[in-house]
């Protein structure tokens, strides 16, 4: 990758002191999902676990986002199950809104909302979804905010801000509604090669809090050090996963070794 | 050239601009005479200037007569005094005419007292400096039906039929409720357009493709004859009331075709965003979407709203008494025929104001609303 790879010297020995729980969280069983005819995901199984940090890789057009965007039904899958925190997703609109209450989500490109300030992105849904006070939403919103390293920007709009501070303003807003599961989806493929670390520094501070994390990325230095388990997909399915270690230097399948050498080369 | 001052790699300061770029010099060298096509059509403008803004003020202003009360006698004073302009005493005599058409003389505080409590709701409305703006959008929300109260009478007013309504006060009620009536309706076409459900898109599709295929002419033609044939016989319902209903429904179609040019501008991710954290659809619309897409809306907006507001003088086809209307009935008077240039150009002032002004508060809402992205 041509990135500069983001210190983390000291979080190498990381993923280790972290606990997983036993409580099973996201559970997709035998899952497909069509685009009219085209089948985008075939037979999906996963089970993630509270506290488990994956990264899930692969191609572009592998169904990466795809699957977790069906997480928090951004997208319909059509056959299977969907499981989250013991609600299952259907078409019952009580269940969706009670997953997404659950379930942040962090974009691509950040999709803050351009004519709100940044302390307005973060306080909105918790004060419309939840009904919190707007005073308490708006302390909130500030803790988190100093969280991702910039208070002083409460005041200002998403276009003043750059990309990398952008992206994490987004992950205070996600982070406002106190969700249990994150989803991110290439948080940093649109950002400048400077602006990448800060962002990913985020991200492992959010790690070492246990949080569970679903991750789309290509940034392999950070699912070395902060994955407990790494997916690799293509063509819709899930070829291989396994702890991270183990599935770079070790890959089972010809696609992966494939994937891993092409990202791995320059 | 100057002699360029060398910096060490990493010291170079900002410097200021060159002066050719700054000050009013600047301004005029580098807008009127940078090159020499930008030379010749300012020259030429400044001869097309000199050509039309003499003979303007002195027709309009220096050479008008002001007082008297036939054509006659405004052609006496200007062949006393050698002058040739327009003769406003004409307007003068009627200005009161052309203000509040055959509203009863008694009854036109009433009218006065409405346009400033129109104004007055306009403000918090329009600006949200306004002090006590909360207050004042209560009060801009129950303000129409005052103002309906008072034009129209009853209740302990004077009735006052509106049949006698005419004049800029008719059009400014036309034009008015026009806007306020079509602006809601326009934003729940545009999302009705949008829907998931087949029923509703169909009925906003055919809604909107109807009244955009047909003139408005037409529709006020319905209004006032072909309506009685449709409605039982005996209902009377208001000819006034008819137009406001068909204007605002003429107005809304085009409206929520401009709104939906601006929704279908907002990017998918801002949607998804607002579906990720849970709003729920009519908030993801009022707080996130409508915000955005109405503000890309905004030229689109004034645009059909100055369009509606001009084409209020189309009621004189079926015999409402615009000032149009009101200009010509004058001019039918034995004592002033001949005079249409001074009642159009008036008219067109006025019309010219109004419109200019919204373009003018369209402009101010853009730059306010303009967050840097």
């Amino acid at each position: 990758m041509s990135t500069p790879e983001p210190d983390m010297s000291s979080q190498e020995t990381m993923a280790p002191d972290l606990k997983i729980s036993d409580e099973v969280t996201i559970q997709i069983k035998n899952m497909h999902k069509w685009y009219g005819s085209f089948h985008v995901l075939k037979n999906i199984n996963l089970e993630v676990n509270r506290g488990e940090r994956i990264v899930i890789c692969g191609p572009s057009g592998s169904g990466k986002s795809t699957m977790i965007r069906c997480i928090n039904r951004l997208e319909e899958h059509q056959q299977g199950q969907i499981i989250v925190d013991n609600v299952e997703l259907t078409n019952d609109l009580k269940n969706i809104d009670a997953i997404r209450r659950e379930v942040g989500m962090v974009f691509q490109h950040f999709n803050l909302f351009p004519h709100l300030t940044v302390m307005e992105n973060c306080a909105l849904a918790p004060i419309w979804v939840k009904q919190v006070p707007r005073k308490e939403a708006e302390a909130t919103a500030m803790k988190y905010l100093t969280r991702v390293k910039i208070p002083e920007q409460a005041n200002k709009f998403p276009g003043q801000l750059s990309g990398g501070q952008q992206q994490r303003v987004a992950i205070a807003r996600s982070l406002c509604m106190n969700p249990r599961i994150m989803l991110f989806d290439e948080p940093t493929s649109a950002l400048d090669p400077e602006m990448i670390k800060e962002v990913l520094d985020v991200m492992i501070e959010l790690a070492k809090e246990g949080m569970t994390m679903l991750c789309v990325t290509h940034e392999m230095g950070f699912a070395k050090t902060v994955a407990n388990r790494v997916i690799f997909m293509d063509d819709g399915e899930i070829i291989e996963e396994n702890e991270p270690h183990e599935f770079f230097d070790n890959p089972q399948h010809e696609r992966t070794k494939l994937f891993l050498s092409q990202i791995l080369e320059h | 050239m100057n002699e360029q001052q060398t910096y060490a790699p990493g010291t170079h300061p900002d410097l200021p601009p060159p002066p050719s770029m700054v000050g009013f010099i600047g301004w005029i060298r580098e807008n009127l005479l940078g090159s020499t096509t930008n030379i010749v059509i300012t020259v030429l403008t400044l001869y097309f200037l000199y050509l039309i803004v003499p003979p303007m003020l002195s027709w309009l202003f220096l050479n008008a007569v002001f007082e008297g009360a036939s054509r006659d006698e405004c052609r006496a004073v200007m062949e006393e005094t050698g002058r040739k302009g327009a003769c406003w005493a004409f307007i003068g005599q009627r200005f009161e005419l052309f203000v509040y058409g055959f509203y009863p003389e008694a009854e036109r505080w009433r009218v006065n007292l409405s346009f400033f409590m129109m104004l007055a709701a306009l403000y918090p409305v329009l600006y949200d400096t306004a002090p006590y703006r909360k207050q004042g959008l209560y009060y801009a929300m129950i303000a129409p039906f005052i103002i309906g109260w008072l034009l129209i009478g009853g209740l302990g007013l004077e009735p006052v039929p509106t049949e006698k309504f005419g004049g800029f006060m008719l059009t400014l009620v036309i034009g008015v409720t026009g806007i306020v009536g079509s602006l809601p309706l326009g934003i729940v076409l545009a999302l009705g357009r949008q829907s998931h459900l087949p029923a509703v898109r169909i009925v906003c599709v055919a809604f909107i493709e109807f009244i955009r295929g047909v003139p408005l002419i037409t529709l006020l033609f319905v209004a006032s004859t072909m309506l009685n044939y449709f409605l039982p016989p005996g209902t009377t319902f208001d000819l006034l009331l008819r137009v406001l209903i068909m204007v605002i429904l003429f107005s809304a179609a085009y409206i929520a075709e401009v709104v939906r040019g601006g929704l279908q501008a907002i990017p998918k991710g801002q949607i998804e965003a607002a579906d990720a954290m849970g709003l729920k659809y009519w908030q993801s619309m009022r707080l996130i979407i409508l915000p955005q897409a109405l503000k890309i809306s905004i030229p689109g907006i004034v645009n059909t709203f100055i369009g509606l507001y001009k084409d209020t003088t189309l009621v004189i086809i079926i015999g409402l008494l615009d000032p149009l209307g009101v200009g010509r009935a004058s001019l039918a008077d034995t004592k002033w025929q001949g005079l249409s240039t001074e009642v159009y150009v008036f008219v067109a002032i006025f019309f010219f104001v109004s419109c200019i002004s919204m373009a003018r508060y369209s402009l101010y809402l853009e730059r306010k609303l303009h967050t840097g992205h």
